[in-house]
């Protein structure tokens, strides 16, 4: 009992280290993924004290707005662009200098320049090895409303890609068909599941033989559970409206007391080792700094994105209210 | 020989004046679970006009059946679980009752995603049952599935709570009953279970609100429940005021709950009075029972302990070549358990004035505090965490992401729970006795202290273990309300388990349930008797 009560003293007064050069990151991406890049950028500037919070890039997105301007963050690094854009129309972050935005294709940017792309990553069809071969493949998106495809099809609906992904069809083929690709995707009975890797899961038992997903998660399972894991991703054909490319992005915190730290941190994202990192390690597509992407993903070049602002966050609420009015969500 | 009454409490209310040394801390705690109902209603009035309609919303109510049925189905049958497992470890001679009774209340270490696993690997497409025959239940994903797994991972909130009851109750009853010539099923039905009334309501009630707020098992089974309707606003759309509207509907229906829990629990109290002193507690001979008994707890132990570390155990060994085992995991280890020790006493703490205020000093006031502290199980463990950083960030810059915020966090969280168990607990103290200490010239507060405070020790205890092992695994909090960089085994996991690198993640899961397990032990130990 005595013991513990010293434990609790002991916890409660542990004081906050305080440097004149602290950054604080909150990371929407985990440590597992992005722990050991982030440990790099620590070892090149032992003058900058670093924390780094991770949490799920929502519930980050949402603690900061709660905070307000008493934010201890100094920059939101993000899984999607769609919780920087919630941060953008809320008029917390800070613009960028042309200098960092200049390094990425401005579709992979914030229009106001609030926030910069440093990651991308594709959605396609994986499909299950032992129940298709790559010849009975969809190939686009849009075909998934045929009949044959009833009871074998996963996705995710509460997840913030695939959102994406039906904000593009609306804005691409209008409000209408995307309502009715919804319907139809509806009637053949797919599953719903959690998330990309519960989706993967559920591809890798054989309990459906497609699903609707990041390109990425796919190279997670095989580090995870070795190559004869029986799943593996198809792309649709260049330019169909499934081809959609999300980013993970970062912005700096207008109340962010450490600008200078912050947009070097930014900056670090974009770097030639970083872009590396995230070719190699997480498989997604570098954005900047000329890095290729892994040898077997369609180049970026061939992905025609819809012409649209990711962040626009109206459109994400249009999205919800469509997936819930088609009874999806 | 003693003897032993069950006093009926009479309906007739005695004057009662409420002793300031409790009503001030009651007050304070029972005004600590405002914040985050404050922050609701803040958030859901810049809905306006619209929250009405998009709570009553036809999907809305559609939702809130689902989670009435699962919780329903969950609350039912952990009770009917939890009455014979409490009876064999607490009041019989079940050869090695002291081992089992730690063994059963552990399960609840596994934070609810593990439990949705296990009952997919064991029953789903391409899972244990699957590979073995051939056979799988397709009613796994939906509300089959979501009850097994909830029943499976939260029966202990009842069997700890029936535990603390059995363990203080007077034998004496038991023999009455016994020698006047009533069987053993006659006698526990005449003497135990009118006992166990609170604790079964309690802990019922307890299981009801997690089952409630709950998003891991039902998201993974593909259960549409309330939660991930929340999820759904946060997630998707980032909108917190329609998630705010959500919550509140929640904490309505959690409200109903608790009037249902007030009704069912009934007026009794019970206590010993007369002379005599206290005996040991019951130990009933099983007889040729035994080995039925070992069975049934066996057959537990095996399905919500064994079978979800042998999926951790598969989950390490298949990651086993690509694994770094170099990840130090010790100081999250000590971390978790730090933090819970400290979690489990200061709602302890906090639990014990709400308790006795509302056991003995029944008033508006009391009751209306009681009913407060209880409400914080219903909300979202999300919308707990996102109200303090609310006022933390916004009123006590100083003390925000510390881990005395974390504290208080925890405890807003878990002090339901552990108000449930100290009142089961305190309904079995004889009031007398602090009217004996009084006239023996104690003060009031010293009477409470001295007399009242020691004879809640099993239940004390049993609050406690839950407190701690709740905390081991707690997430949403640890991951918004901790000093940033603070990492303990459950956000280890989390962190692993979200990318899908299950391997990785197994390691901490398992350390979780041993560390848990230690500190459970060690916690139970002092139900023995004081000698």
């Amino acid at each position: 009992m005595r013991l513990s009560f010293l434990t609790l003293a002991l916890l409660t007064a542990l004081p906050l280290a305080s440097a004149q050069n602290a950054l604080t990151v909150y990371s929407g991406r985990s440590e597992s993924l992005v722990g050991p890049l982030l440990e790099q950028f620590k070892r090149a500037n032992p003058g900058i004290s670093v924390r780094i919070r991770y949490g799920d890039s929502a519930q980050l997105a949402a603690t900061l707005l709660e905070e307000g301007s008493n934010s201890p963050a100094d920059v939101f690094f993000s899984q999607d662009a769609g919780a920087l854009g919630a941060l953008s129309k809320e008029g917390r972050l800070a613009p960028l200098p042309a200098s960092v935005l200049g390094k990425v294709n401005k579709t992979f940017t914030s229009p106001r320049g609030e926030w910069v792309g440093v990651s991308g990553r594709a959605r396609v069809i994986a499909y299950n090895t032992r129940a298709l071969s790559a010849r009975e493949l969809p190939q686009s998106v849009l075909d998934l409303t045929d009949p044959r495809w009833k009871g074998k099809i996963g996705w995710a609906p509460t997840n913030a890609s695939f959102q994406a992904l039906v904000t593009a069809l609306r804005k691409t083929q209008g409000e209408a068909r995307a309502e009715a690709w919804l319907r139809g995707v509806r009637a053949n009975n797919p599953r719903v599941y959690k998330n990309n890797t519960a989706v993967l899961e559920a591809l890798g038992r054989g309990e459906v033989q497609l699903g609707l997903v990041n390109h990425y998660y796919l190279y997670n399972f095989l580090k995870d559970q070795g190559p004869d894991f029986p799943v593996r991703n198809a792309f649709m054909r260049a330019g169909d409206a499934g081809n959609l490319v999300n980013v993970a992005g970062a912005g700096v915190l207008k109340s962010s007391r450490n600008r200078a730290a912050a947009e070097r941190f930014v900056n670090f994202l974009l770097s030639k080792p970083a872009q590396e990192f995230f070719a190699r390690q997480t498989y997604e597509y570098p954005l900047a700094a000329g890095v290729r992407p892994a040898a077997d993903l369609l180049p970026l070049a061939q992905i025609r994105t819809p012409d649209m602002d990711l962040s626009d966050l109206d459109d994400l609420k249009g999205t919800v209210a469509l997936l819930q009015k088609t009874g999806v969500l | 020989m003693s003897h032993a009454v069950i006093k009926t409490a009479s309906t007739r209310q005695r004057r009662v004046s409420l002793p300031p040394y409790l009503t001030l801390p009651a007050a304070l705690v029972g005004g600590a679970v405002l914040l985050p109902l404050a922050y609701l209603l803040l958030r859901a009035s810049e809905v306006g006009p619209r929250a009405l309609e998009f709570a009553l919303a036809g999907r809305t109510l559609e939702v809130l059946g689902n989670t009435a049925l699962l919780t329903a189905l969950v609350t039912l049958l952990s009770t009917v679980l939890s009455l014979p497992l409490a009876w064999l470890t607490a009041a019989t001679d079940l050869p090695g009752r002291r081992a089992w009774g730690v063994l059963l209340a552990l399960p609840m270490v596994f934070p609810s995603f593990v439990g949705g696993y296990v009952v997919l690997g064991a029953l789903g497409h391409g899972g244990l049952l699957d590979a073995a025959t051939g056979v799988r239940w397709e009613g796994v994903y939906g509300l089959g599935g979501a009850t097994l797994a909830l029943t499976l991972f939260t029966y202990p909130y009842v069997y700890l709570a029936l535990r603390a009851a059995l363990r203080d109750f007077d034998p004496a009853l038991w023999e009455a009953a016994r020698s006047l010539g009533h069987g053993g099923w006659s006698a526990f039905g005449r003497t135990v279970l009118p006992a166990l009334r609170p604790a079964l309501t309690g802990g019922g009630l307890l299981v009801a609100l997690y089952t409630v707020s709950d998003f891991g098992a039902v998201a993974l089974l593909q259960y549409d429940t309330f939660s991930r309707a929340i999820y759904v606003q946060y997630q998707g759309a980032f909108d917190r005021s329609l998630a705010a509207v959500l919550a509140l509907v929640l904490v309505g229906f959690a409200a109903l709950l608790m009037l249902l829990e007030a009704r069912l629990r009934g007026p009794r109290v019970l206590y010993r009075s007369g002379s005599g002193t206290r005996r040991p507690p019951l130990r009933v001979l099983l007889g040729p029972w035994r080995w039925a008994a070992c069975t049934l707890v066996a057959a537990v132990t095996l399905l919500a302990l064994l079978l979800p570390l042998t999926v951790l155990i598969v989950w390490l060994l298949r990651g086993l070549p690509g694994l770094e085992l170099g990840r130090d995991l010790l100081l999250p280890a000590v971390s978790s358990v730090a933090v819970s020790a400290a979690a489990a006493l200061l709602t302890l703490l906090a639990a014990l004035p709400v308790a006795i205020l509302a056991v003995r000093h029944r008033s508006v006031l009391s009751v209306l505090i009681e009913r407060l502290a209880f409400s914080g199980n219903a909300l979202p463990p999300i919308v707990v965490a996102l109200s303090l950083v609310f006022f933390g960030a916004r009123y006590l810059p100083g003390l925000y992401q510390t881990f005395a915020l974390l504290l208080f966090a925890y405890t807003v969280r878990f002090l339901p729970q552990t108000l449930a168990v100290l009142r089961t607990a305190l309904l079995g103290v004889n009031p007398h006795l602090e009217e004996a200490a009084r006239l023996l010239g104690c003060s009031a507060a010293q009477a409470t202290w001295r007399v009242t405070v020691p004879l809640l020790r099993s239940g004390a205890l049993a609050a406690a273990a839950l407190t701690f092992l709740t905390t081991m695994k707690e997430l949403p909090v640890t991951l918004l309300l901790a000093p940033t960089g603070f990492e303990t085994l459950a956000t280890e996991v989390w962190a692993a388990a979200s990318e899908a690198f299950f391997a990785r993640a197994a390691a901490p899961a398992l350390l979780l349930v041993a560390a848990s397990t230690a500190a459970v032990a060690l916690i139970l130990r002092g139900e023995r008797e004081p000698q």
